[in-house]
């Protein structure tokens, strides 16, 4: 099997501890023995190459973030670094920062790196001149030199959730308005250009090499709908999407991947503000989030998770239906396109293959 | 129109595609039946602001408000109320 740099074990005593550190005192139960997951993961991505995929290697688009990260070692770790690529896809509104990180973290692991500014495109399609377009309607002097991002609010209070816009002029003045329907769905087609694109590209590299392309979602995104269809939800194999955020960040330290990138908070880095993935989209931060989605799928009572994550028992209520609300809300993104009858000649249409049950 | 039918109307067209009144029971949970989800609620609020003249405050975006036709319409009708209640009191 092929080696890479940094591979080292870890005890499951370790990955409690850690997961101690990461959420207090609440996420031994997302413990897991790291090294033995690892070898399932990277074990089950050569069976599904040489099987249902028949391709020859591995293209990940990295951000710098853990999730890609995490889904680029473990490529590495399962079919050589001479067998994935690595795609660094930056445009307007994506930190410099993190294009950095990820080109360092293709180096360290030893792939094949590409970079594709992806801005050119986006300008083609009008992504930028759309969305801004949409935000003048909330904010008529939004211009160049502003910066902006969505908000989610409401879940969390037990209402619907709704959006906001948050914005900042060159001077700094902040702007806090809300969403109406028909501009939050225009700003959010128009910033899923970005995600489609990058597919795009993945494809383009993957077509090119006869490479399978890898999906990124951990099991908070993957659950809750948290990406675009079509867009970053679209991939040939999803290497970590039965693991909680929590278990992603124990395995990049297991996969011995740098403290820069095992430290790296979640951003979505699609919008010109820093945004939170718990601003845009999770109502708490990703560690309760964590503990919650895991106690749902557990049956604990909301009473339990209360005492868990050091909520009310009225706010965990909230939680618990805002679980269901985006599951919900987003199951049809998880839909393979629906036939009016069934082809059964054709294998494969129920959809996407999965991994085995954790 | 009456608040219960044009809301009757827009939810039997926009998210259910049927003209049959028999499909939604007034009293029935839009959210339970499946019939809306958050982007669903982001719209019906957009209705109910653009049709009746109401603003809808955050703090009034939830499902005792909006989770039925007979929530939905007793919310229209309450807010309409204060909305008229404010414009007499400030001589509009």
């Amino acid at each position: 099997m092929p080696q890479h740099p940094g591979r080292k074990l870890m005890s499951v005593e370790r990955a409690v501890e850690q997961g101690e550190r990461a959420v207090g005192s609440t996420s031994p139960f997302l413990a897991m023995d790291t090294e033995r997951e690892i070898h399932r993961i990277t074990r089950r991505i050569r069976e599904e190459l040489g099987g249902a995929l028949k391709r020859r290697g591995l293209v990940v688009a990295i951000s710098g973030g853990i999730d890609s990260s995490v889904c680029a070692a473990l490529a590495v770790r399962a079919v050589g670094p001479d067998r994935v690529v690595a795609l660094i896809l930056p445009e307007k509104d994506s930190s410099p920062t993190s294009r950095e990180r990820a080109e360092r973290l293709a180096d360290y692991l030893g792939m094949a790196r590409e970079v594709e500014d992806i801005a050119p495109a986006l300008e083609a399609l009008g992504c930028y001149r759309r969305r801004d377009e949409a935000i003048r309607r909330v904010i008529p002097g939004y211009g160049p030199g502003w910066k902006s991002k969505i908000v989610i609010a409401g879940g969390a209070q037990g209402q619907f959730n709704y959006f906001r816009l948050v914005a900042e002029s060159p001077e700094g003045t902040p702007f806090d308005e809300r969403l109406g329907a028909r501009e939050y769905l225009e700003i959010v087609a128009a910033t899923n250009f970005k995600q489609r694109i990058r597919k795009t590209f993945e494809y383009y590299y993957a077509d090119k090499l006869n490479f399978a392309v890898v999906g990124t979602p951990n099991r908070l995104e993957y659950d809750q709908g948290f990406f675009v269809k079509n867009g970053d939800g679209s991939a040939d194999i999803k290497p970590i999407a039965h693991l909680y955020k929590t278990q992603v960040y124990a395995l990049a330290e297991a996969l011995g991947l740098p403290g820069e990138i095992c430290s790296a908070q979640p951003s979505t880095d699609t919008y010109s503000l820093p945004q939170g993935q718990d601003e845009f989209y999770f109502v708490l931060p990703y560690q309760k989030m964590d503990v919650a989605l895991w106690a749902h799928n557990s049956g604990k009572t909301a009473e339990e998770l209360a005492e868990m994550i050091g909520l009310t028992v009225s706010g965990a209520t909230a939680i618990y239906a805002d679980i269901e609300a985006k599951r919900r809300a987003t199951r049809y993104l998880h839909l393979s396109p629906r036939l009016i009858a069934p082809v059964p000649e054709v294998a494969g249409q129920a959809g996407e293959t999965r991994l085995e049950a954790p | 129109m009456p608040p219960e039918q044009s809301i009757r109307k827009f939810i039997l067209e926009n998210y259910l595609f049927t003209e049959d009144e028999q499909a939604l029971e007034n009293s029935a949970s839009l959210i339970e039946m499946g019939v809306i989800d958050s982007t669903g609620v982001m719209e019906l609020v957009a209705f109910l602001e653009e049709q009746f003249g109401i603003r809808m405050l955050e703090d009034e975006m939830v499902p005792e408000n909006l989770d039925s036709v007979d929530r939905i319409v007793a919310f229209v009708i309450r807010k309409q109320g204060v909305t008229a209640g404010n414009a007499a009191a400030s001589g509009a």
